[in-house]
């Protein structure tokens, strides 16, 4: 015992000063599967402790914003998609709901009722991923394969509804582009009776699965006064028992009329915030029904005609103003009044807002876009303090980011 | 019910806060408090700490440019009440050498805010704790999102095959940046007609 002593010590001034109680630096990224995109984290070890985390974003920075300053409002629209790109719809809303609030706009009630409809598939869109990406970063490889093919299905949803699977452009100022062929609204319908019993499948191999709640339970909780600080919204407040909701307290569209719950956690970890996300999705089905059922009272236009929309195709064979109208509204576009809004969703992540500065012209002066993944993933440091480097992966996935809406 | 009647809260900012705002008002049912620059920790702090307040949640700090004032940026805060279920808008106006306090101290979630202000704008923050840029490239030069700053940026990145690593060169556009303007010259002739009015009367007072 005391020799083993000795010898220790006369190993330890053997090695260069700096060298004895150094931390490890490793670089997470920028191109690491768990990332979720292009995040470059740097990690700060003890051992395999996390004792800081710095993520470096901006790797996928496209200068959205000052691009948009230089296009038209209609022009604007389709750089939406490309912000979170696994719920693309969602993110027009804001955009729209930013314009049709500054120009006074009442949407038809159609298109009101195909807005909802169309978010909620793309809160499932958003949750499918997310929960089987999360299983996958902790270990599970089935999930993914199971969620993405219903994804395709959604997918599919959303190219009979607007031609592209991804990139929609389909919500427009003052209502939706087209409207839906009675076919696809019951395709849709039929599907909202399949897909439970695909929310069972990977409840089944998930939520009780021993190595998915090691990795999960206890991990990365987030108190609610923690909530408040790091400016969380969506799951992430509500994992932690605030049910906060946009689509609940200040209601958009027609969902104050939606029957439907808000799942809310009790301990805040990535657990919790797994089991919302599942109970969401079926209350997104049950809105998805009721939405259907409402549709087939509410016929009329999609689009509020007037000047920020085109006329209607017929219109334009027999008018010539309507024919003016169309290509003044393509080329320069429409003018919105001058003022500044802020108009905020639910989107599947949280609270997704546009502030939309006007100077009455037909392009806007200056466009922020709130997205939550930013202030989710800027409490990193926070979250990841303490734990292993192996649950890094796991706060990541629980965290929800997309780089597309973070880095803009 | 939502959005709810802001008049009185409208109101006791109006009596609490009297010496760091300017003005309050209520458009777009929204509330719009325009303060001062270096009382913005005070006033925010009471925001998030009065009982009719409780904006205890910061959902955005951003900024404007407006090159031709002479105080040429706001810089917009965003704060939510969820327990009662309210939104305010802050701004304050800051000349270009001015700074402007951090929050950090009273919402942790201002730090990246106040670091992308800083990398589109310049604005500095002061007692922020580590103001580094954030969305831009490593060692980049400007602020993208002034006014004065071209679209097209300066430098553009590609991978060199002789040198074998990524270089940065400035940017050589094949053509002129085209800026489309549809607007109607109907609608834009009234700033073009009061300016040659005022000219043609200075000349007259020449």
């Amino acid at each position: 015992m005391q020799e083993d002593k000795f010898l220790r010590e006369e190993k330890l001034t053997e090695l260069p000063a700096d060298n004895q109680v150094r931390n490890f630096n490793i670089n997470f990224g920028p191109q690491h599967p768990a990332a979720h995109g292009v995040l470059r984290l740097v990690l700060e070890l003890d051992g395999e402790v996390v004792t800081r985390c710095d993520p470096h974003i901006g790797l996928l920075h496209r200068g959205t914003e000052k691009l948009m300053e230089s296009r038209t409002y209609l022009q604007n629209l389709p750089y939406f998609d490309r912000l979170d790109y696994v719920a693309p719809m969602n993110q027009e809303h804001a955009w729209c709901l930013a314009i049709e609030k500054l120009t006074g706009t009442e949407i038809p009630r159609r298109a009101s009722l195909i807005r909802v409809l169309y978010s909620e598939i793309g809160r499932i869109l958003n949750h499918l991923l997310n929960v089987t990406t999360q299983a996958m970063d902790v270990g599970a490889l089935t999930p993914p394969l199971w969620g993405f093919e219903e994804r395709e299905k959604l997918m599919v949803f959303y190219e009979r509804a607007c031609g592209a699977r991804l990139h929609s452009a389909y919500f427009r100022p003052g209502g939706v582009h087209r409207d839906l062929p009675p076919e696809l609204i019951a395709d849709i319908y039929q599907w909202s009776e399949e897909f439970p019993q695909k929310i069972n499948d990977i409840d089944e191999l998930l939520t009780e699965n021993r190595i998915f709640k090691q990795r999960n339970v206890d991990i990365a909780i987030v108190s609610q006064a923690e909530a408040l600080d790091w400016g969380f919204s969506g799951v992430m407040v509500r994992g932690s028992g605030m049910a906060w909701d946009l689509r609940r307290s200040q209601p958009y569209e027609c969902y104050d009329e939606l029957d439907f719950l808000i799942p809310v956690g009790k301990n805040g970890d990535c657990y919790d915030r797994y089991l919302c996300r599942m109970k969401e999705m079926e209350e997104s089905i049950k809105i998805i029904r009721q939405v259907i059922e409402k549709l087939e009272h509410a016929d009329g236009d999609v689009l509020t005609r007037g000047k920020i929309s085109p006329p209607t195709r017929s219109e334009m064979k027999q008018s010539m103003e309507a024919l003016i109208h169309h290509f003044k509204l393509y080329t320069e576009g429409f003018h919105v009044p001058e003022g500044e809004v802020y108009a905020a969703v639910e989107a599947p992540k949280g609270e997704f807002g546009v502030y939309l500065v006007s100077d009455g012209s037909n392009r806007p002066y200056r466009a922020k876009i709130r997205a939550p993944g930013f202030l989710h993933l800027q409490a990193m440091d926070q979250l990841c303090k303490g734990h292993l480097l192996a649950d890094v992966s796991a706060v990541i996935g629980s965290l929800d980011v997309v780089f597309g809406e973070i880095d803009r | 019910m939502y959005p709810k009647d802001l008049t009185h809260l409208c109101e006791i900012v109006q009596k609490e806060q009297n010496d760091s705002i300017e003005y309050v008002e209520i458009k777009h049912e929204e509330l719009v408090i325009t303060g001062l620059a270096t009382r913005i920790p005070d006033l925010v702090g009471f925001l998030k700490k009065n009982s009719e307040c409780q904006f205890t949640t910061l959902v955005d700090i951003t900024a404007v440019d407006y090159p031709g004032r002479e105080k040429r940026f706001d810089v917009v805060y965003h704060l939510l009440s969820m327990n009662l279920n309210q939104r305010v808008r802050v701004k304050v106006y800051l000349a270009e050498d001015e700074m402007v306090p951090t929050l950090v101290n009273l919402f942790p979630s201002a730090n990246w805010f106040e670091r992308e202000v800083f990398d589109m704008y310049g604005i500095p923050f002061a007692g922020h704790p580590d103001l580094r840029r954030i969305l831009t490239d490593y060692g980049f030069k400007g602020h993208p999102l002034r006014k004065d700053f071209p679209l097209t940026g300066f430098n553009e990145v590609r991978y060199d095959e002789v040198q074998k690593k990524v270089i940065y060169e400035p940017v050589e556009l094949v053509q002129e940046f085209r800026d489309f303007d549809f607007e109607s010259p109907w609608e834009g002739m009234g700033e073009v007609i009061q300016k040659a009015t005022t000219e043609s009367s200075g000349e007259e007072g020449k």
